[in-house]
């Protein structure tokens, strides 16, 4: 497991250790021994698919969900430590937003906004001021008297976002909070939440199910399976050397590397004495930029076939990804294989 | 039009005035008992926002035990306990202790289910910003089930028409014990008709302002 461990060069805002929940006694376990740190000022992602317990992990950054075990220290305050008191006060400064977006039906975009100022004791004209400033952070002041029912999903989790911001909280966390939204709307919220933390100083600890989500955003990103962390560390790294199994299956979907059994089963045999091997070629940093495939082709008098493939650039970085079939004696499939690597691209077999 | 003397009218009016204060009366009773008592029972529920099984259950069972006893068996019942509140257990008055306690078990269970239709979600939001369970139930759980509450209200005084013409009957006045009197006892169909449907209308009313005032205040 890369970068769990590893210090962060400024105080972690969260720093989770150990916690374990289990929901009935002798029920499924929803966390399993998971630490994690978020450092200040991080797009942080957790992935996996329901029930792996990346909803009970988010829940238990504002303790909305206790752990039974573990220590949970947010922008440097103990919570489990906190009494009721204090544990209010240190969710003031913890903005959360929701899949559901969970407005008050019965009022208005600013009176939603205008809540937790409202639960806050923040005086009418106070509130008003830091409604009309929040507003316009969101896009929303054209909206500010519309009640939620008549919102789009986008609009109202850009209202649910500047509810959220209203106290002026250092961390935001995000619950499934593009999963109810199209692709497109997804999109701009997503921009939104970047260009707020990019402005606000915030730090962001969002789940979600869509790894398209985590690459388009997050810096950092940790993978769940069955309450457990079972890989974490950069983005580009995850994606592009996902280490266990559930972690490939989500970089499949978000890179589309998936080997397309259908392409390959029509591929013509190879021919007599050839051997054929499927092969799985990243590349990163400036090889991305270079033609190996066809000098792989012209050096080592390989046939290939591209049957999937992506180039893109995760956080600025480049990098491509291709699943090639390579028809060749094996000698010369081992030695083309040997000249990638030589060159710093990863290079792997997959079952043909 | 030749049935309705001058005294007739006169006992008309008064019966319907009978009436409408024994339903307003226990109404506004059941509404103001009821609702702290739903909320009660609503946050000390499983999974409420203070779940308190030793107090839930047993305030459950009252509740249910005085909403599953017939009207008119909870009425004669609880003459003791009216004796004690009103001085006497006939009357105007008196009718209003029994018919308040049905309409007050009544309303509970009513506002319950309309506090458990609020968006969990909502209650959720408000306790990740920092919220007090005072604030969650004045700030959240009432305003987002106010139209919910206000059509448990208006269901609650359709039935309160109902109970007080049973009430009536046995001594508390208004409008049933008028039809019974005069309508049934001294056969003056008319003066039946006259009520049935004054009582319709008034029904009726009740019913049509209860659904313009959720209509408005719904907001979805």
């Amino acid at each position: 497991m890369r970068d769990l461990a590893e210090p962060l060069a400024a105080a972690p805002a969260v720093a989770l250790a150990g916690l374990r929940k289990r929901f009935a006694a002798g029920g499924a376990v929803a966390l399993d021994d998971v630490s994690l740190q978020v450092g200040a000022g991080e797009i942080f992602g957790i992935v996996g698919r329901s029930g792996a317990g990346k909803s009970t992990l988010i829940r238990c950054v504002n303790l909305l969900e206790r752990p039974d075990e573990g220590q949970i220290t947010v922008l440097g305050q103990d919570l489990l430590a906190l009494d009721e008191s204090g544990l209010r006060q240190a969710r003031r400064g913890i903005g959360m937003v929701f899949q559901h977006f969970n407005l008050h039906h019965r009022r208005t975009v600013a009176e939603n906004v205008a809540f937790p100022l409202e639960i806050a004791g923040l005086p009418r004209a106070d509130r008003a001021r830091r409604v009309a400033e929040l507003l316009p952070l969101v896009g929303l002041e054209a909206k500010r008297d519309a009640y939620p029912a008549q919102l789009s999903g986008g609009q109202k989790q850009r209202v649910g976002i500047a509810r959220a911001l209203a106290s002026g909280p250092r961390l935001l966390l995000c619950d499934e909070a593009t999963s109810a939204l199209d692709p497109e709307t997804t999109a701009e919220i997503l921009a939104l939440i970047r260009d707020l933390r990019d402005r606000l100083a915030l730090t962001v600890l969002l789940i979600t199910h869509e790894m398209g989500v985590v690459r388009s955003i997050c810096d950092r990103v940790a993978v769940m399976e069955a309450g457990r962390v079972v890989e974490a560390g950069r983005v580009i790294d995850v994606f592009t050397m996902p280490h266990t199994l559930v972690t490939r299956r989500f970089v499949a979907e978000a890179v589309g590397d998936a080997v397309p059994r259908a392409a390959l089963a029509r591929l013509p045999a190879p021919a007599a004495g050839l051997q054929r091997r499927v092969l799985r070629v990243l590349f990163r940093g400036p090889h991305a930029t270079r033609p190996i495939i066809g000098e792989v082709a012209s050096r080592h008098g390989i046939a290939l076939n591209i049957l999937a493939g992506r180039i893109d650039a995760i956080g600025g970085e480049p990098f491509g990804v291709m699943v090639l079939s390579a028809d060749a004696t094996a000698a010369t499939l081992e030695e083309a294989i040997a000249w990638m690597r030589g060159l710093g691209l990863t290079v792997e077999e997959l079952a043909a | 039009m030749s049935w309705l003397t001058p005294t007739l009218q006169d006992l008309l009016l008064e019966a319907f005035w009978e009436t409408l204060i024994m339903v307003g009366v226990s109404a506004l009773i059941a509404v103001v008992c009821g609702l702290p008592l739903a909320l009660l029972l609503h946050a000390t529920g499983p999974g409420g926002l203070s779940a308190r099984p030793w107090l839930n259950r047993p305030l459950g069972l009252l509740v249910n035990a005085v909403r599953s006893t017939p009207f008119i068996i909870l009425m004669v019942a609880i003459i003791p306990f009216t004796r004690l509140v009103a001085g006497t257990s006939i009357g105007t008055g008196a009718a209003i202790v029994p018919l308040a306690l049905a309409a007050t078990a009544f309303l509970v269970r009513l506002f319950e289910n309309a506090l458990r239709e609020v968006d969990p979600g909502v209650v959720e939001a408000a306790r990740a910003m920092g919220a007090t369970r005072l604030q969650i139930v004045w700030k959240v759980l009432v305003p987002e089930a106010l139209p919910g509450l206000i059509a448990a209200v208006t269901v609650a005084l359709v039935s309160l028409v109902g109970f007080s013409a049973i009430a009536g009957a046995v001594g508390g006045g208004g409008l049933g014990d008028l039809g019974i009197r005069f309508g049934y006892q001294r056969f003056m169909p008319e003066v039946m008709a006259t009520v049935v449907i004054i009582l319709i209308l008034l029904v009726q009313g009740l019913q049509s302002l209860g659904d313009w005032l959720v209509r408005r205040l719904s907001r979805r």
